[in-house]
C-alpha cells in the first residue's frame, strides 16, 4: 500500500511523504506487537529505503531494538537510507489506549535535516505534551512531523468530531506559538470498531491551515512548506529568539532537586 | 436560547436539561457507514443480515448496513410470534420498502412452542415468560446466524441503554458480528432515525420486545428511556458518581436502580470467563485484535 502512495505522492510533485503512526503494521496491535516487530536495518524496510532515492519518506513500524525491546518508531528515509528514527516517548496507557502494555518508550526527542529544515517528529501523544515541540523548537526546529493513529470520539452535536476539534486547536497553536511547520498525518479506517479520523493538516507558522485532508477518507495531501516563511514569521514574532530555556531548566532543575549554578 | 446555551456551555447534570445527549448526526451517520463497511470487508464477508422487528433500533441498524453495503448485500428478517403485532409486521414492510432491503418472514411459533409443549408451561407465570422470551429471542438468534452463512454477518441492533442495563437476552438480541448502534442512548438512536429517514411513525411508538401480549420497555422497567438515559450518560460518559447526580436533583431511587442494573448486568457484556490454568490463556494474555489480518 505504502508503494503505490509513495508513487502517487512523488508525481504529485512531493519531495517528502509523510505516513500515519505505525502506518506500516496497523495500531491496534496487542501480542502481534512482537510478531510484526524488526530493527531499523531489517530487510523487510529495504523497499521503503530503496523508494527514497526518488523522494524523502517517513513510515511508521514497530521497532525491535538492539536490546530487543519494542518501540513505536517512525522512520526517515532519504536518498535511499535510513536517516532518522523517532521511538514514541509517550506512550498513552489509559481510556482506550494501551501502549506501554507492549511498547517501551523511546527517551529522547532529536531533530534532524529534512527536506524541510530541521525537523523534529512527536509521534500522536508525543504531540499533546507540550514540551515536545518546545523541546523541537528551542532546538531550532522549522517543521514539526506529527505522524498520528487518533482514534475519533466525541459527537456531540454543534461541532465537529471532539478529537478533531483538539487535535487543530493544538496544531495551530504549536504552529503559530513556536513560529514552525506543524504536518498533523493521521490514520484513516477502522481497527476493531475503533474509527481513525484523517483530517490530516499542515498548519504554517502564521498560524494559517496550508493543506487539509477530508475526515474518514484516504488522501494524499500535498503543501507546500516554505522556509522563507519561518524566517519572516520569526522576525515579526521572535518569540523563539526571546524564550529563556536557561530560566525554564533552572526552574525545571530546582523542581526536581538539581539545582543549577548560576552563571550570571 | 437557553437550549442552545446550555450545549455550548458547561455540561452540567440537570435532569430537566437533556441537551447534552444530542448528537450531531451527520458525522454519526458517516462513522457507522464506515463502520459497518471496513469491518465487513475486513473480514472478507460481504453481506448483512439484520432482525428486523419494525421498531426503531433495527430499522437504523438495516438502514445504515443498507447504506454501507448496498441494499442487495443486505438481508432484513422478520421472525414473528404468534403474538406479534400486524403492525409491527407492516412496519417491517415499509422499511424493507424505504431502504430497499430483501425482507424475509420467518416464523418462529412452531419451534417456539414445540419447546415448550414438551414440558408444559404456565405462560401467565411471569417468570415463564421470561424464559419464552429468552427462548425467543435465541431462536431469532439462531436463524440470523444460520441465514449470515456463508459470506454474511449479523448486525447487532442493541443499543447503549439496552447494553448498559443489561435489558436483553445474553446470546440472543445481544448478540451480534458487529453492532452499529450499541455506543448510542435510545433517544440519540431516534434522533439518528428521523435523519435517517425512518418513518415517524416508527420512531415514535413505545418500544417493545413483545416477548408477550401487551409488553413495552418502559413498563417492564418502570422508567423512560428519556430519563435512564440521561442518568447513564451522566453517570457513564461524564464518570459522576450516584451520590453526586442525587444532589443535582435526579431521582435517588431511578439513580441508584439504574446503577444497581449496570452493576448486576455486567456480565451479558463480557465474554465467557476462562479459568486460567496455563501459560497462556485466551481472553487472558493471549491477545490479538479481532480484526487480526494476515501478514
Amino acid at each position: 500500500m505504502h508503494a503505490s502512495w509513495i508513487v502517487r505522492a512523488r508525481e504529485a510533485g512531493a519531495r517528502l511523504v509523510v505516513f500515519p503512526e505505525l502506518s506500516l503494521t496497523g495500531y491496534y496491535l496487542k501480542d502481534l506487537a512482537a510478531d510484526v516487530a524488526c530493527a531499523a536495518d531489517d530487510p523487510q524496510l529495504a523497499p521503503i529505503a530503496e523508494a527514497s532515492r526518488d523522494i524523502d519518506i517517513s513510515a511508521g513500524f514497530v521497532e525491535r531494538s538492539a536490546d530487543a525491546k519494542l518501540h513505536i518508531a517512525q522512520g526517515y528515509w532519504s536518498k535511499g537510507k535510513l536517516v532518522h528514527v523517532h521511538r514514541k516517548v509517550y506512550l498513552p496507557t489509559y481510556g482506550i489506549f494501551d501502549d506501554g502494555r507492549y511498547f517501551g518508550p523511546g527517551d529522547r526527542f532529536e531533530t534532524f535535516k529534512s527536506v524541510g529544515g530541521s525537523t523534529g517528529v512527536a509521534i500522536c501523544e508525543d504531540l499533546w505534551h507540550v514540551s515536545t515541540p518546545y523541546l523541537y523548537a528551542a532546538a531550532g526546529a522549522m517543521v514539526v512531523l506529527a505522524p498520528s493513529a487518533s482514534p475519533g470520539r466525541g459527537v456531540a452535536e454543534g461541532g465537529d468530531l471532539g478529537t478533531a476539534e483538539s487535535c487543530r486547536l493544538m496544531d495551530r497553536f504549536y504552529a503559530q506559538y513556536l513560529t514552525l511547520y506543524v504536518v498533523y498525518v493521521n490514520r484513516v479506517g477502522h481497527e476493531d470498531g475503533i474509527a481513525f479520523w484523517g483530517g490530516s493538516e499542515i498548519v504554517a507558522p502564521d498560524g494559517t491551515v496550508v493543506a487539509r485532508a477530508p475526515e474518514f477518507d484516504e488522501h494524499l495531501l500535498v503543501g507546500d512548506i516554505d522556509p522563507d516563511l519561518v524566517a519572516r514569521e520569526r522576525a515579526r514574532n521572535p518569540l523563539l529568539r526571546d524564550e529563556r530555556e536557561d530560566i525554564v531548566l533552572r526552574n525545571v532543575a530546582g523542581r526536581l532537586g538539581l539545582p543549577l549554578e548560576r552563571r550570571d | 436560547m437557553t437550549e442552545v446555551l446550555s450545549r455550548t456551555g458547561v455540561i452540567r447534570p440537570d435532569p430537566k436539561d437533556p441537551s447534552a445527549l444530542r448528537i450531531d448526526e451527520v458525522l454519526v451517520r458517516k462513522m457507522l457507514v464506515l463502520f459497518i463497511r471496513d469491518e465487513t470487508l475486513k473480514a472478507r464477508l460481504k453481506r448483512a443480515v439484520v432482525g428486523v422487528s419494525g421498531g426503531v433500533d433495527s430499522a437504523v441498524s438495516v438502514a445504515l448496513a443498507s447504506e454501507a453495503l448496498g441494499p442487495e448485500n443486505v438481508l432484513g428478517l422478520f421472525t414473528p410470534y404468534r403474538h406479534s403485532s400486524e403492525e409491527s409486521r407492516r412496519h417491517a414492510w415499509a422499511l424493507s420498502k424505504q431502504f430497499g432491503f430483501r425482507l424475509e418472514e420467518v416464523p418462529i411459533t412452531a419451534q417456539v412452542d414445540a419447546y415448550f409443549r414438551a414440558a408444559p408451561v404456565d405462560e401467565s407465570d411471569p417468570r415463564i415468560r421470561i424464559r419464552m422470551g429468552n427462548k425467543m429471542a435465541r431462536e431469532r438468534k439462531s436463524i440470523e446466524y444460520d441465514r449470515s452463512w456463508p459470506d454474511g454477518i449479523v448486525i447487532g441492533t442493541s443499543n447503549k441503554t439496552e447494553l448498559l442495563l443489561g435489558y436483553g437476552t445474553q446470546f440472543g438480541d445481544m448478540a451480534s458480528g458487529i453492532n452499529p448502534v450499541g455506543d448510542l442512548y435510545k433517544t440519540q438512536l431516534r434522533e439518528l432515525a428521523l435523519h435517517l429517514g425512518v418513518p415517524e411513525v416508527i420512531v415514535r411508538k413505545a418500544p417493545t420486545a413483545e416477548l408477550w401480549e401487551g409488553q413495552t420497555d418502559e413498563g417492564e422497567l418502570g422508567f423512560t428511556y428519556a430519563d435512564a438515559d440521561l442518568v447513564l450518560y451522566h453517570m457513564v460518559d461524564r464518570r459522576l458518581r450516584p451520590s453526586e447526580l442525587i444532589a443535582a436533583g435526579f431521582d435517588a431511587s431511578l439513580v441508584n436502580r439504574i446503577r444497581e442494573m449496570v452493576r448486576k448486568n455486567h456480565y451479558k457484556r463480557v465474554m465467557p470467563l476462562i479459568a486460567k490454568v496455563s501459560l497462556r490463556t485466551v481472553g487472558h494474555d493471549f491477545l490479538y485484535p479481532r480484526d487480526w489480518e494476515a501478514d
